[in-house]
């Protein structure tokens, strides 16, 4: 039979098949952080179960951390117990943390990826769903309930339903100036926020060919924008070599027989899936949303289409935007450059490019927010951090920050915030905010512009 | 877990397509450790205004509207994973949502905590939403046995899917930590081998 990437890797992972067409499935790795792990721990605990296998978890702090100052005490009495909590769950069970200030620490989707914890052919989940991010590598990766982090807690395993397939292809070159978060952004757009459900989704074609890990990271991050449970891309030499050396990747013979294994993954020539989409590289220009969900999204110099029902005039109304409309040159005050979507070195490295020698416009804050501390520190090395600074612009720590704003970086009532996240969901980024989401490219040229520019004329 | 096997309540009609779960809670309140009091900020920045006084054109502070039942519009429960989405259903007092669409991660939660989704046809959430709109009073059944919903004293009622194994659970209110640890022999056999292939 010939079979799927996703098809090889859960197949491998099946303890064993159920009546009713559920599998138990085992999960390699398992991420924890503040916010959806206590409940978890506290349920083991009432029912007095072990954790069963503690070195396949990994935790750290990122959800609900300050992005300054980050050596003195949380201020925010719930944050700081939250995060007390993690630390004395993990002493407790055998857990290895990257508490606040750890030089591993950071988002867990960029954190784990850039240790070689994410490795193809693995399954592995967390609590949270962009959990879908380290599909990059060829690993079934999905968000789960608290509930389920308990069952993996107590089992290392999950009682599931085999997920649909399906596969987007997009072929051809992509245009000057449009990115991965452009390409996921048209995706969603064409496509909708709910097509992917009930689906798992594996990206093919040149333009993931082509793409970084940095990029394809982006991309599978926001499977779940579409419904879909998780996103996958086929390991190759790109996989590997971003994989090799890094603190927890194979090492010597062991390397081998892995590299061995990963390279049976890809789908077999002939696979049948589920559903298919195909685009055209050639079509995607550089994207943004005008709504309040990411599949509100449109081509920076195109038009807010007209539609009528119900919930897309909420959106236009809780926006203050028109059909019909155009963003270009709309006054923006804040700009978000972070998040597991877009806080990588490639997305600094993009941002730094396009600001070098340009500064900041006066009536823009802007949130430079690194993934993890190893991207800061490389922002520093690189000396992308100075380029920042003589431009105005300030870089502040790790953590997820104004993606969920969930500590103090909020952006207040009715301000729009052009933003390299994932959600723009009403009030995501603090009550009464507006975001429009957008590639680090469009963002800091929002920074630097003070409204919405088109960039497309900008870089011809 | 409660078990959940049929009620007969009011319905709180909300017909607000691609709800959230940032809608359904906030992420400034996810800081608390324990499952309890999430239901307070169910809906919060709908329910309140931002100085905290209710806001009155949202359903929840209609006097007009009580039940256990939540309708709601398509691709309820879309947005992140958090499991407080449900809990804050639940601890505000629903049993059951009803909408003609369930994000995939939303609808496991809410089983996981014995709160029913219930996924109709468009055609069906669209009379629901007119029979409660014409009388709040209106008594709306769910038989998780039967699989049915309808409309007391009508014969407006409509067949709903659900995983056996989930309607099993939630009829008896096990939950799947039961089941997974009564595999552990099985799960350690797996190990053995799982570790030298991949
Ligand atoms: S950066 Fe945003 S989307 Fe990513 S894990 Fe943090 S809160 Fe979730």
């Amino acid at each position: 039979m010939k079979k799927t990437l996703f098809d090889k890797v859960w197949d491998a992972h099946v303890v064993q098949q159920i009546d009713g067409g559920r599998d138990i499935l085992y999960i390699d790795k398992h991420l924890i952080h503040e916010v959806t792990s206590p409940q978890a721990f506290q349920e083991l605990e009432d029912r007095g179960i072990p954790v069963l296998r503690p070195d396949q978890i990994v935790a750290t702090a990122d959800h609900n951390t300050p992005t300054v100052n980050q050596h003195l005490p949380v201020k925010d009495a719930l944050s700081r117990n939250q995060l007390e909590q993690l630390s004395r769950n993990c002493k407790k069970h055998g857990i290895t943390l990257y508490a606040l200030g750890h030089k591993y620490n950071g988002i867990v989707h960029v954190m784990a990826p850039e240790l070689g914890i994410t490795q193809p052919g693995m399954t592995m989940v967390c609590g949270d769903s962009h959990t879908s991010t380290h599909g990059a590598f060829g690993t079934i990766a999905f968000g789960i309930g608290t509930s389920q982090v308990a069952q993996v807690f107590a089992s290392q395993c999950l009682l599931l339903k085999k997920p649909k397939s399906l596969r987007i292809t997009v072929n051809g070159k992509l245009k000057k100036g449009v990115l991965p978060k452009d390409v996921i952004l048209y995706v969603i757009s064409k496509i909708g926020t709910n097509a992917g459900t009930g689906y798992f989704c594996e990206y093919a074609g040149d333009v993931f060919e082509n793409m970084s890990m940095e990029g394809r990271m982006t991309v599978c991050n926001m499977s779940i924008e579409m419904g879909a449970r998780g996103g996958m891309i086929a390991p190759d030499s790109v996989t590997y070599e971003y994989i090799k050396g890094r603190e927890f990747a194979p090492k010597g013979g062991n390397w081998e027989n892995k590299l061995n294994y990963w390279k049976s993954l890809p789908t077999d020539d002939g696979a049948v899936f589920d559903k298919e989409h195909h685009f055209d590289a050639q079509d995607i220009e550089p994207m943004i949303t005008y709504g309040t969900n990411p599949g509100m999204g449109i081509k920076i110099n195109g038009r807010i289409p007209e539609e009528h029902s119900a919930s897309f005039e909420k959106a236009l109304k809780y926006m203050n935007f028109r059909a019909g409309e155009s963003l270009i040159n709309k006054p923006i005050n804040y700009v978000f450059i972070g998040s597991c979507t877009n806080s990588r070195i490639e997305d600094f490295r993009i941002a730094a490019d396009y600001i070098k020698g340009k500064q900041k416009a006066p009536n823009v804050t802007a949130w430079l927010v690194p993934g993890s501390k190893q991207v800061e520190a490389q922002i520093v090395a690189e000396g992308l951090k100075d380029i920042f600074v003589q431009a105005g612009f300030e870089l502040r720590q790790p953590g997820c920050s104004a993606c969920l704003a969930m500590n103090d970086d909020k952006i207040p009532q009715g301000e729009y915030c052009v933003s390299t996240s994932n959600r723009n969901f009403e009030g995501r980024q603090g009550q009464g905010s507006r975001t429009i989401l957008a590639s680090p490219l469009v963002a800091a040229a929002t920074a630097v512009e003070g409204k919405i520019i088109d960039i497309t004329q900008h870089l011809n | 877990m409660e078990a959940f096997k049929q009620i007969t309540s009011r319905a709180i009609p909300l017909p607000i397509e691609n709800i959230d779960t940032d809608q359904i809670i906030p992420a400034r309140f996810l800081k608390a450790t324990d499952r309890k009091g999430f239901g307070d900020n169910l809906f919060r920045d709908w329910r309140y205004d931002k100085s905290g006084e209710p806001n009155d054109n949202f359903v929840l502070n209609n006097t007009e509207y009580a039940g256990e039942i939540l309708i709601a519009g398509d691709n309820f429960g879309c947005g992140s994973s958090r499991e407080h989405a449900a809990w804050a259903l639940k601890g505000y007092g629903f049993k059951v949502i009803v909408s003609s669409f369930f994000a995939d991660i939303f609808r496991g939660n809410a089983l996981n905590n014995g709160i029913l989704p219930v996924q109709v046809s468009g055609a069906f959430l669209k009379n629901l939403f007119n029979h409660i709109e014409t009388d709040p009073e209106t008594l709306i059944s769910v038989d998780l046995e039967s699989q049915t919903i309808s409309i007391s004293g009508t014969e407006v009622s409509e067949a709903f899917e659900i995983d056996p194994y989930k309607k099993m659970c939630l009829l008896n209110g096990y939950d799947d930590i039961d089941f997974l640890l009564s595999k552990r022999e099985l799960i350690d056999t797996f190990e053995e081998t799982h570790f030298q292939i991949s």
